[in-house]
């Protein structure tokens, strides 16, 4: 679960990792208050789960609060990347002297948490590794031995911070850093640019967190953050019905059994000449209501087709079968829908579909047939 | 020989009382495989089909000689069930559990690495040597014996691919679901390792997907110390980035972990690369023919 920078900003805060003041606005109206609030010139910033909303024009700075609301005005509603912009985060504008990078990272590489730091930031770090590979201190953590203060001054010495003052202020906030990494099961930390103002005082003034979703149990304050976030509607339906459900921007609906399976299939579809829709994974089994509710998340697209591939294991092919038509007999799909079953009884399965299911319902032997064949059926 | 289970397999299930666990246990004893124990703490003293059941991993092992553990007890718990049969003394760990806290398994895998349990999973269907031991959730019907290691990090796309094997006619020495988390017990190149030390396998077929590089590093392992061919199927082409397709680990971060950057690393260090999982099991049907 990626959290918004200003939900990042908060965690930071609470872990003692200083931050920059700042106020939730969804309308211009709150963004004027905000800024009133705050006093002296504000920085307007879209809250969009993406990168690159400076580019995007998400990023304003506003001199008074008059000047909020007229850039609120312009940003809410802005589309970066695919996502509408529909909250702003106020906050009182910082002088810059430096722009530092800093985060930890789980690192599936070398099963540790990475820290990284580097006094090039404020541009993104992918590009700063191709650039200059060496300005960029990193540093694994053992997480049986966890975070100890040499980690620390090894990055600051190693990354380039020079400054005593700037050292000792950087020091503390990789240890806090870290302390928020652990406590939040979180997949990334990351503070670009943690900034130094003309005055030397050091704090982040942007934030980017994952938090681990299989964690979210442990940690019901932050599954809240999500349950509230504006995502795709889709999704969230999809996430309530315990679907493993992607959007995508096709014409084609596609549902499966296994991860693997189903990413498989939208490759074969896409080699097919087709263009998917969704990922769907109904998991294992084949419960009828499992497929239901897929079936009505994939229809909330308009879809022109659907493409069903399930390989019985375990589940056998002829209670696949009938999961898959009580599945489709209480529904109202128009478009065709082409079924693969393979794998286990998978004869038993197709026989009992070509005798019941409805005349929409087209029953193929092979991945790569089916492909082909809702292909066809959607062009 | 095949690798990780065979014959010489004594399990011991963690979980055996739940509904899961129950089930597929009893399916690997079917199969023929040697179960030994359950452990389901609060339990002790029960039984499961014949199956003993003891309060902790300590006992069990003490009692039965127990060398395998297969792990199915909730996520919640499962990290406390593979320390607990680290600590038994079990050399070989398959941990079925979906849905570990990634962090949990960032201290079990540092814990257990340098103590040289081989561990499988989790979020895995488990190990299967056709004719010998099934142990996990991998339908052993679609499976036969045979020359070619299967290693895949995806359950069905196992199942597809040993199908489209069986129907050319080509049986596996074992076939091993290493599990789609971002932390698993053992790596390709851990398998890897494993089949070409194995005089049963004598072809490989790897099934990866999107996220993380473990592709790559195994690529280059290949290309260092595989004397056995392999072929290669890589899911998620088309996947968009930043986003989980289903298994955790499945994830374009930034622009790494694309399925075209794994098989470009693959196809370089001279592995073939089949386009669909048909294709790559018609790939390896050709060498089998062909040697």
């Amino acid at each position: 679960m990626d959290l918004y920078e200003y939900q990042g900003k908060q965690l930071f805060g609470e872990y003692g990792v200083p931050v920059s003041v700042g106020l939730l606005a969804l309308t211009p109206e709150e963004a004027r208050s905000a800024a009133e609030e705050l006093g002296g010139p504000a920085v307007v910033k879209a809250q969009v789960l993406t990168g690159g909303r400076g580019k995007a024009g998400g990023i304003k700075l506003a001199a008074s609060p008059d000047e909020a609301e007229a850039r609120a005005r312009d940003i809410l509603g802005l589309d970066i990347r695919g996502h509408v912009v529909e909250r702003l985060w106020i906050e009182k504008a910082s002088d810059i002297a430096k722009e530092y990078y800093l985060s930890v990272t789980f690192d599936r590489d070398e099963k540790k948490p990475l820290f990284m730091l580097t006094t090039e930031g404020g541009v993104d770090i992918e590009e700063v590794a191709e650039r200059s590979p060496d300005a960029i201190a990193r540093l694994h953590v053992d997480p049986l031995m966890g975070f100890q203060p040499f980690h620390a001054r090894w990055l600051c010495f190693r990354g380039g911070v020079t400054d005593p003052g700037e050292q000792k202020q950087v020091a503390a906030i990789i240890a806090k850093l870290y302390d928020t990494f652990v406590a939040t099961e979180a997949m990334l930390c990351e503070i670009n640019p943690l900034i130094v103002t003309p005055g030397g005082e050091v704090r982040a003034l942007d934030s980017k967190v994952t938090i681990d979703d299989n964690a979210l149990y442990r940690h019901p304050r932050l599954a809240e953050l999500r349950d509230t976030a504006v995502g795709d509607p889709q999704e969230r339906l999809a996430r309530e019905k315990g679907l493993a459900y992607v959007k995508l921007d096709g014409d084609i609906g596609i549902l499966g059994n296994g991860a693997g399976l189903v990413m498989s299939t939208l490759d074969v579809v896409a080699q097919a000449g087709g263009r998917p829709a969704n990922f769907c994974d109904i998991g294992g089994g084949a419960q009828a209501d499992v497929v239901v509710g897929a079936l009505e998340v994939i229809t909330a697209d308009p879809v022109r087709a659907i493409l069903v591939n399930i390989f019985g294991g375990i589940t056998r092919g002829g209670e696949v079968a009938k999961g898959l038509l009580e599945a489709l007999a209480p529904m109202q799909i128009d478009v065709p829908v082409v079924v693969r079953i393979d794998g286990t009884e998978a004869e038993e399965g197709r026989r009992l579909l070509v005798d019941a299911a409805p005349e929409n319902v087209h029953v193929e032997h092979t991945m790569l047939s089916a492909a082909q064949r809702v292909v066809g059926l959607a062009a | 020989m095949a690798i990780i289970v065979d014959k010489g397999t004594r399990l011991l299930v963690q979980g055996i009382t739940g509904r899961e666990g129950a089930f597929h246990t009893l399916r690997n004893k079917a199969y023929g495989t040697e179960v030994v124990a359950g452990v389901t703490p609060g339990k002790g003293g029960e039984s499961v089909d014949g199956i003993p059941v003891f309060g902790s991993v300590r006992d069990a092992v003490a009692e039965t000689a127990a060398n395998t553990a297969m792990v199915f007890v909730p996520a919640r718990f499962a990290a406390d069930a593979i320390y607990e049969a680290v600590d038994g003394g079990i050399e070989t760990v398959i941990a079925i559990t979906e849905g570990i806290p990634a962090h949990d398994m960032l201290r079990v895998y540092n814990y257990i690495r340098p103590r040289g349990v081989t561990m499988v999973g989790p979020n895995c269907p488990g190990v299967l040597s056709p004719g010998k031991a099934n142990v996990g959730i991998i339908p052993a019907e679609i499976f036969s014996p045979g020359p070619v290691g299967l290693v895949s990090r995806s359950g069905t796309l196992t199942y597809q691919i040993g199908n489209e094997l069986t129907r050319l006619g080509i049986g596996q020495s074992s076939i091993v679901g290493i599990g789609g988390d971002p932390v698993v017990g053992s790596s390709f190149v851990d398998v890897l390792a494993k089949f070409e030390a194995d005089p049963e396998t004598k072809y490989v077929i790897m099934v990866g997907e999107i996220g993380g590089n473990e592709e790559e590093k195994a690529a280059a392992f290949i290309a260092e110390h595989m004397t056995k061919p392999v072929v290669g199927y890589i899911a998620g082409v088309t996947a968009p980035p930043g986003k989980t397709m289903g298994h955790a680990g499945a994830i374009i971060s930034g622009s790494s972990g694309t399925a075209a950057a794994k098989k470009e690393a693959l196809e370089a260090n001279g592995v073939r690369v089949g386009q669909s999982p048909t294709e790559a099991a018609e790939i390896l049907a050709e060498l089998v023919r062909g040697g």
